[in-house]
């Protein structure tokens, strides 16, 4: 979230799409509940189910799934075309008056330099047109025919009212509606937030669903200010905080980068990543990235750190390739990995393309599971007739289940989607013969360094330089790992004038005292400050509101530096005074900038030095047009999903997203809208999480099986009763189930076409006391957003037929 | 009311770290207060309570826990009674279906209680010993890096890299584990490391 769960409270409009915060993020969606009671905020949703935010939205428009694009481009096409944008933020806050350079063009739906036989784009003229200066150039009239606003008026003018109803089947009139309460917002005294989840995420093009929405928020000015934002409402308690630690094939903690072969030395990977300023006195603030780096490799190697060894760079592993997750079971169904660790993870039931994962697992020679409850990963050998129909004599693999401490019997920090770090403490001792996950990381560590001290073998230098030194090795305690994010001072810090401003072995305050010479550690500069020279800021728990706009600066940390909504210095005209009253926030006050938070900017730099306020970026502005940070483009398109029941009605010869990655075989495996003319979706039961709960007594209880939702058309067209069992299929395998008849579900004219949804929870499987059903990954496609690489779960094709129920 | 009234007032006067703000807020006068520590006894006076923060998803409610003494392993403390925290400034007390039903989680008869082992082409797991599961894991997974471990590239470039094994970080874990995670994963040097965040 660019903003809070407590700021949606300062919204006027609320636009839920591509989630569904009411039944999946139930207790946040109070916030919205507080937005319409006590400032009269609007919600809208647009859904391809009428679900239950939408029961309580103010408008609901449907949409067919995997068109979001289209539809959010309508928006940006109405915006510019109808000039109801936020022109003073557009103009001093994004690149719309930036000049593209010559080359840069956009043709039937590809852009310029793309490569058919390797699906990818040479983006290199994606780029601005450099001045003499060494600046980029721009037209702040924003009149030049080659400037981003002019490039985008043309880009998105294909996207008429017409054309978003052709495509998504979202009726004119609620499409229109959406696009007038947006433009409502372009004010400067008003503020939309957009709230999404994976109905945006789990797309073939699911990043440009987001940058599209993004746009549109930007184009209203509604970045940085209160009630605004681009707020992703995010799934696991704290898959924010392991996001920003990194466990994810090509990150280093703090969104720093793993090193490439093509980067053998320390100094080849920061050159290339120390962005200078594309704009005079503009901040840069990753030309910091070196200090970064260089205090995360101290924290990583102590005192083997040094610099003649490039503080021990060459000891990480260096990438190859980037080993997604369905490139981890694209490998793995290759037979080239050995080994897998699951920690918390039941991956069986959350990658796609299921008969392809068991396929892959039983390769392994070993698989190790440690979870509190049991998993269907872990049982993946076990035969469960139709729903796992597997022989285990045939399937090698050994297999290890190992009990771990559940969440309340364990301390340490989370982060919510909010950013906040806050601390959980332990309420009981780990249940049975649990271990909690940092003894069984530690002993296994420990365990095989010992192996390789008696025995030799490969690799045992960079093994043995990971620096280790915990007062109890073998369980390392939550708040001196904390201290370690954090960092400390080595040596006494200086200032220019001698003077110490940290003295060595302190915990530093902020990132801004961290060093490139080794000076001080801290593996996550994101997270400093959370346990500085105060002490543990994540334990604290000051509810208070001092600014009274549902800001609760002392709960917790908020990364970076305590700032709970990001980039706010633009919620502040250009000369430091707030765009309204009504949304003062963050300001000048003549000396510094002050308000309801912690500046997001140099707290002391005057407003007359023009210092953009998205600081991160070399601009020191927000980008309309991405330059080359996408694989598909500098601006969204509208992309089929890879299994669609109608051809692209605007660029008819491109099949799914042009750059979208697919394994060699998996092509193959797409259905098409002939044999399988129905569109699915799955979603998820406010009673269930993901695949855990399924094994909880209460919620098996609750929401105790499988179904499928169909529209009463779809059902009287197939013959479907209320509650009758049906079967869907698609190109991969089938499920069963009964069938939910409801008028929630509408079919939509596409194209001129007659197309209906089916939607699924996917909480089901076959381990648990939830009634056993087929993983709902049976039916979904392998193939991934191309720049996340995050599966197409949400847009697929299926068929459905009723049949007779399994007898009782 | 009454009920709602009782626990609270009677956590405050537990002394366990409720905030007294909460009851001043509620508004109650003295009456109430007495009827509070007349039924302490019988509540949850032999509890200790734990701020947490729930498992589920990442509006990350805080949750308090009370545990106490456990009955059936003396010496040992059992967790009794889930609530959301009433201070928390994101859920103010309210816990969804999932959340409410935490401590079924924690007693889940899906727990996985000791650790488990299956042999290859076995049709069962077996138990065995934490020492067993993790000398066993410890050996296969040197077996396999002393077999798969690459020091440099084709081209003469140290990589230090090991492709042929995988790790699937949980993202309910602490941002403490999560650390520990990646240190362990990289300097064994592990490329294949995913978390639930792109799924």
């Amino acid at each position: 979230m660019t903003n809070s769960w407590t700021d949606i409270k300062n919204a006027d409009v609320v636009w839920i799409m591509g989630g569904n915060a009411a039944e999946a993020h139930p207790c946040g969606f109070k916030w919205v509940t507080e937005a319409k009671a006590e400032r009269g905020a609007k919600l809208m949703v647009v859904d391809p189910r009428f679900t239950r935010s939408a029961a309580v939205a103010d408008h609901y428009s449907p949409i067919r799934p995997g068109t979001d694009i289209a539809f959010l481009s309508g928006v940006v096409n109405y915006l510019l075309s109808n000039d109801k944008i936020h022109k003073e933020y557009v103009r001093n806050y994004t690149n719309a008056a930036y000049i593209v350079k010559e080359g840069y063009a956009f043709n039937e739906g590809l852009f310029s330099g793309y490569n058919e036989a390797n699906r990818s784009y040479d983006r290199s003229s994606w780029e601005y047109e450099i001045g003499p200066d060494g600046f980029a150039v721009r037209d702040l009239t924003l009149e030049n025919p080659r400037s981003v606003y002019q490039l985008m008026k043309q880009h998105f003018s294909v996207y008429t009212p017409e054309t978003v109803e052709r495509i998504t089947g979202s009726p004119k009139d609620k499409f229109l509606k959406v696009a007038d309460w947006v433009a409502s917002t372009a004010t400067g005294d008003r503020a939309m937030t957009i709230m999404y989840a994976l109905g945006w995420t789990q797309h073939s093009h699911g990043a440009q669903n987001i940058r599209t929405a993004a746009m549109i928020q930007l184009l209203c000015g509604n970045i940085g200010v209160p009630g605004g934002g681009i707020n992703a409402l995010r799934g696991h308690s704290n898959v924010q905080g392991i996001t920003d630690i990194g466990t994810l094939t090509a990150s280093l903690p703090g969104y720093l980068a793993m090193p490439t072969d093509s980067e053998p030395t320390l100094e080849s990977h920061l050159g290339k990543r120390t962005f200078k300023p594309l704009q005079a006195n503009q901040t840069s603030y990753w030309q910091n990235y070196r200090k970064f780096y260089v205090s995360f490799l101290k924290g990583m190697y102590g005192e083997k750190a040094t610099k003649e060894n490039e503080f021990g760079y060459n000891w990480l592993p260096k990438l190859d390739v980037a080993y997604d997750c369905l490139r981890m079971f694209e490998t793995m169904y290759q037979g080239k990995t050995n080994g897998l660790i699951c920690q918390g993870f039941n991956p069986l039931m959350s990658i796609a393309h299921t008969k392809k994962s068991i396929a892959g697992l039983s390769k392994l020679k070993f698989l190790v599971s440690i979870d509190p409850i049991e998993t269907d990963t872990a049982r993946f050998w076990e035969n469960h007739g139709e729903y796992n129909d597997v022989d285990p004599a045939k399937i090698q693999t050994e297999v290890f289940m190992l009990p771990c401490a559940s969440f309340a019997e364990e301390e340490g920090s989370l982060t919510n989607s909010s950013r906040c770090v806050s601390w959980k403490w332990a309420a009981a001792e780990p249940y049975h013969e649990s271990w909690r996950d940092a003894d069984f990381l530690a002993d296994l560590f420990l365990r095989i360094r010992k192996l390789y001290e008696k025995d030799g073998g490969k690799g045992i230098e960079p093994l043995m330089a990971v620096d280790w030194s915990y007062k109890d090795p073998l369980h390392p305690h939550a708040e001196e790992v904390l201290k370690e994010l954090n960092g400390k001072a080595l040596v006494d810090l200086k200032d220019g004038e001698g003077k110490v401003t940290r003295a060595a072995g302190q915990q530093l305050a902020s990132f801004a005292e961290m060093r490139d010479d080794g000076s001080t550690d801290g593996v996550q500069w994101i997270y400093t400050g959370v346990f500085g020279p105060n002490g543990n800021l994540a334990q604290r728990r000051d509810n208070s509101d001092p600014s009274g706009m549902n800001v609760y600066g002392s709960w917790g940390f908020a990364w970076p530096a305590n700032r709970r909504i990001l980039y706010n210095r633009a919620s502040a005209d250009p000369d430091g005074k707030p765009w309204s009253e009504a949304k003062k926030y963050v300001f000048w006050d003549g000396a510094k900038w002050t308000g309801a938070d912690i500046p997001d900017y140099v707290p002391t730099l005057p407003p007359s030095r023009g210092a953009g306020p998205f600081i991160m970026n070399p601009e020191g502005v927000s980008r309309l047009f991405a330059r080359g940070m996408m694989a598909e483009g500098p601006f969204p398109v509208h992309y089929e999903p890879f299994e669609a029941p109608v051809a692209n009605p605007l660029f008819p010869k491109i099949k799914g997203n042009p750059v979208a990655r697919v394994f060699k075989g998996d092509m193959e495996v797409f259905g098409t809208a002939k044999e399988f003319p129905i569109v699915a979706t799955t979603y998820r039961l406010v009673e269930h999480f993901h695949y855990w709960t399924k094994g909880v007594h209460a919620n098996a209880v609750i929401q105790p099986e499988f179904f499928v939702e169909i529209s009463e058309e779809l059902a009287r067209e197939k013959g479907i009763t209320r509650g009758g069992w049906v079967r869907v299929w698609s190109n991969r395998g089938a499920v069963k189930g009964k069938a939910v008849v409801t008028k929630r579900l509408k079919p939509l004219k596409i194209d001129g076409k007659t197309v209906h949804t089916v939607g699924m929870p996917l909480n089901y499987g076959f381990i648990g006391e939830a009634k056993k059903a087929s993983p709902i990954n049976t039916l979904t496609p392998p193939v991934g957003d191309a720049n996340s690489q995050t599966p197409e779960f949400k847009a697929f094709l299926v068929d459905i037929e009723p049949i007779s129920g399994p007898v009782a | 009311m009454n009920m709602e009234l009782s626990r609270r007032q009677f956590l405050a006067g537990s002394g366990a770290g409720l905030a007294g703000t909460t009851i001043a807020a509620l508004g109650f006068g003295d009456v109430e207060s007495a009827h509070a520590v007349s039924i302490r006894p019988f509540k949850l006076a032999q509890t200790k309570e734990a701020r947490s923060t729930c498992p589920y998803c990442a509006v990350s409610c805080g949750m308090v826990i009370f545990s106490a003494q456990s009955k059936s392993a003396p010496g040992k403390m059992e967790i009794v009674h889930i609530e959301g925290d009433a201070d928390h400034p994101v859920n103010r007390g309210t816990l969804c279906p999932k959340g409410s039903a935490a401590l079924d989680y924690i007693r889940s008869e899906t727990r996985v209680k000791y650790p488990m082992y299956r042999k290859p082409g076995a049709n069962k797991f077996e138990r065995v010993s934490w020492d067993f599961a993790m000398e066993r894991i410890a050996k296969l997974m040197k077996d396999d890096r002393d077999q798969n471990f690459i020091e440099k590239n084709n081209d003469g470039t140290t990589v230090n890299r090991w492709t042929t094994m995988a790790f699937l970080s949980g993202s309910s874990c602490t941002n403490e584990t999560g650390w520990l995670t990646w240190k362990v994963a990289r300097g064994l040097g592990l490329l294949q490391l995913e978390n639930q965040a792109r799924i």
